[in-house]
């Protein structure tokens, strides 16, 4: 067909081409690794939960492991339970928080509400300069505070203290962004009405924001759980329970995790990854309690 | 965010006085509570230095320059953080030289290739990496992980010995707790943060731009290349900046992970050690007399520093707020 009359050809050169071959492939092998990078991230995540659910399964499955402590079992004997370490974890996130919650939601008012000029300026650097210390360096603050210059003993409190540190910008950050989403009309209304600012921040502004808040807020306690560097400095292992938050030895489960991964015999291991299991399924339960908290109170809005 | 209102709305004249009582009450809390976080971060610097300082005029070998970290003879304390700092940093630049493309990758996966209705749920896969306890990636790491890693590293210590970073370390590759395998853990570790602020900032990209680009005929990966990256640069240098501040204050994954050594470092990735923050949470146990005590907080303090100037960086490069 090399012969073709002139009316077979178009009269000019077409407007769009084909893009080039050099151009397409470069465009396939793009995809290629930006799909594959997504697959890279999935396998840690995937590899990480299978192992520990796979390996701590048997530890969780029995009753024990909930209801008795570790009190009197022998490093090479299996049985017992973490029942000591759960009420650690909780109890000292929950001091935490306790300490945490106002300081960070009043922190993030000022910044929303109140805040002008460079006590703003300098606040809202330093809780993004706080997001970013290292847990050993709370840790260590507090040890250098709490207990070396006020002669504190170790304690599952001083932990706590750390744990303020570490949640308090992750509180301050969640509760602005949700009092940032709160739109400005609302408040409007209400000053139209004659109510003083800070009334309108309690009846209002905070209300209309609380579901995101608490979400937050779960969050935070979910993130300083798994926590373990402040343990290591903050106060030491025990078997058995101890209620008393401000003297003696508490357990929490990354303590006995890191107190078990030394403990060469087979039941150490055991524990190791049921314990890793069990702080797991707590974090879990957070995320999920989080979700929730965020689906029903916005739609009853 | 709000529009400053007058903070006197019509009221009263007899109330007045009584209202505004309460509205300062109010407001100076919640001043005292920003100001709180400033002061916290001026108390970290302060009482750290407060706690290391005898026992930095005590040390009898240079601070900066001296290998050893020997504490144990409360009169003759010897330490320096060469060796700390020289583990610190190759760990965390090894994480951030695995973690960083691949996050970008990631983030442009999530804004720009993955079908749309599943963005969400694969953005929320990503931050659950960040949920997961770093102890337990250290257990991953060093009973899992590691040993697998070590066909790798024979072969890259086989290879490519003569180059510096691969050259014999001062542990035995055998079982893997080396540098090799800490910043592999940290990369997992980091990912998340450095996904989320590149994320953050590729979703930004003007659309002007984008529908510019797709107007010339760009195929997506050029669209990408040319306003997308562009214009993300700042986030993603941010973004890394904060995946590096967590990689160098990461305690327990890497006090797991890493075999110790009697022996100094020498800037290869086989090699064992400490970082500052493993250093610290491994002699904790340790801390009752005052001076060698302090010798760790000495090192506690020079985290701190590196980290608030990483961490500082990143606020300025992005030029103003990002979250994570």
């Amino acid at each position: 067909m090399t012969t073709t009359t002139t009316l077979d050809k178009p009269v000019k050169a077409p407007t769009f081409r084909d893009v080039s071959t050099g151009r397409r492939i470069k465009n396939n092998i793009a995809t290629g690794i930006i799909w594959l990078c997504f697959a890279i991230a999935l396998i840690p995540l995937a590899w990480v939960l299978i192992l520990v659910v796979s390996k701590g399964f048997d530890a969780v499955a029995s009753l024990d492991w909930w209801q008795k402590s570790q009190k009197g079992i022998l490093p090479d004997q299996t049985g017992g339970g973490v029942y000591h370490a759960i009420y650690g974890t909780i109890v000292q996130s929950a001091v935490a928080a306790v300490i945490a919650v106002p300081l960070g939601i009043m922190a993030a008012i000022y910044l929303v509400e109140y805040g002008r000029g460079t006590l703003a300026k300098v606040t809202t650097f330093m809780v993004d300069i706080l997001a970013g210390v290292p847990s050993i360096v709370a840790a260590l603050f507090i040890f250098a505070l709490w207990i070396a210059t006020l002669g504190a003993p170790q304690s599952a409190f001083a932990v706590s203290l750390a744990l303020v540190l570490l949640m308090l910008p992750v509180v301050v950050r969640s509760t602005e962004e949700m009092l940032k989403l709160v739109p400005d009309e609302l408040r409007e209304a209400s000053y139209a009405l004659g109510i003083p600012k800070w009334k309108t921040i309690v009846r209002i502004v905070v209300p209309t924001a609380l579901p995101g808040m608490i979400s937050g807020i779960l969050l935070a306690l979910a993130r300083v759980m798994g926590e373990t560097a402040p343990v290591l400095v903050l106060v030491g292992y025990s078997k058995s329970i101890n209620t008393n938050l401000f003297d003696g030895n508490m357990a929490s489960l990354p303590l006995l995790i890191y107190q078990e991964l030394a403990n060469p015999e087979p039941a150490g291991r055991v524990r190791v990854w049921g314990a890793a299991l069990t702080l797991i399924l707590l974090i879990a339960l957070l995320y999920a309690a989080a979700a929730v908290v965020n689906k029903l109170l916005t739609r009853n809005r | 965010m709000s529009s400053e209102p007058s903070t006197e709305p019509a009221s009263p004249k007899a109330k007045k006085g009584h209202r505004q009582g309460a509205e300062v009450v109010f407001r100076s809390l919640a001043t005292a509570a920003g100001a709180t976080i400033v002061a916290a971060i001026a108390l970290i610097a302060l009482f750290l230095l407060i706690r290391a300082w005898p026992s930095i005029m005590a040390n009898e070998a240079n601070f900066f320059t001296s290998t050893e970290f020997s504490t144990t003879n409360a009169d003759h304390l010897r330490f320096g953080i060469r060796d700390l700092l020289m583990v610190t940093v190759l760990s965390s630049i090894m994480a951030l030289l695995i973690a960083v493309p691949i996050g970008v990758g990631i983030a442009l996966f999530l804004t720009h290739y993955s079908p749309k209705t599943m963005a969400r749920p694969f953005a929320t896969l990503v931050d659950l990496l960040a949920a997961v306890p770093s102890i337990v990636f250290g257990l991953w790491g060093v009973l899992v992980l590691a040993p697998r890693l070590e066909p790798v590293q024979t072969f890259l210590n086989d290879k490519l010995g003569w180059f510096f970073l691969f050259s014999d370390g001062n542990v035995s590759i055998a079982g893997g707790g080396t540098i090799f395998t800490a910043g592999i853990v940290l990369a997992v570790m980091i990912l998340p943060i450095i996904t989320s602020v590149s994320r953050e900032v590729f979703n930004l990209t003007p659309v002007t731009h984008i529908e510019a680009a797709q107007a010339l005929g760009a195929t997506k990966w050029e669209m990408v290349r040319m306003t997308v990256l562009p214009y993300g640069r700042s986030g993603v240098i941010a973004g890394s900046m904060l995946g590096l501040g967590r990689a160098l204050g990461e305690t327990i994954a890497v006090l797991v992970v890493l075999r110790t050594s009697a022996q100094a470092g020498h800037w290869s990735l086989f090699d064992g050690g400490y970082t500052f923050a493993s250093k610290i949470a491994a002699a904790a146990s340790e801390f009752s007399q005052p001076l060698p005590t302090g010798a760790y907080i000495a090192a506690g303090f020079v985290l701190f520093a590196l980290t608030f100037v990483v961490n500082a960086l990143a606020r300025l490069v992005s030029g103003g707020r990002v979250n994570g």
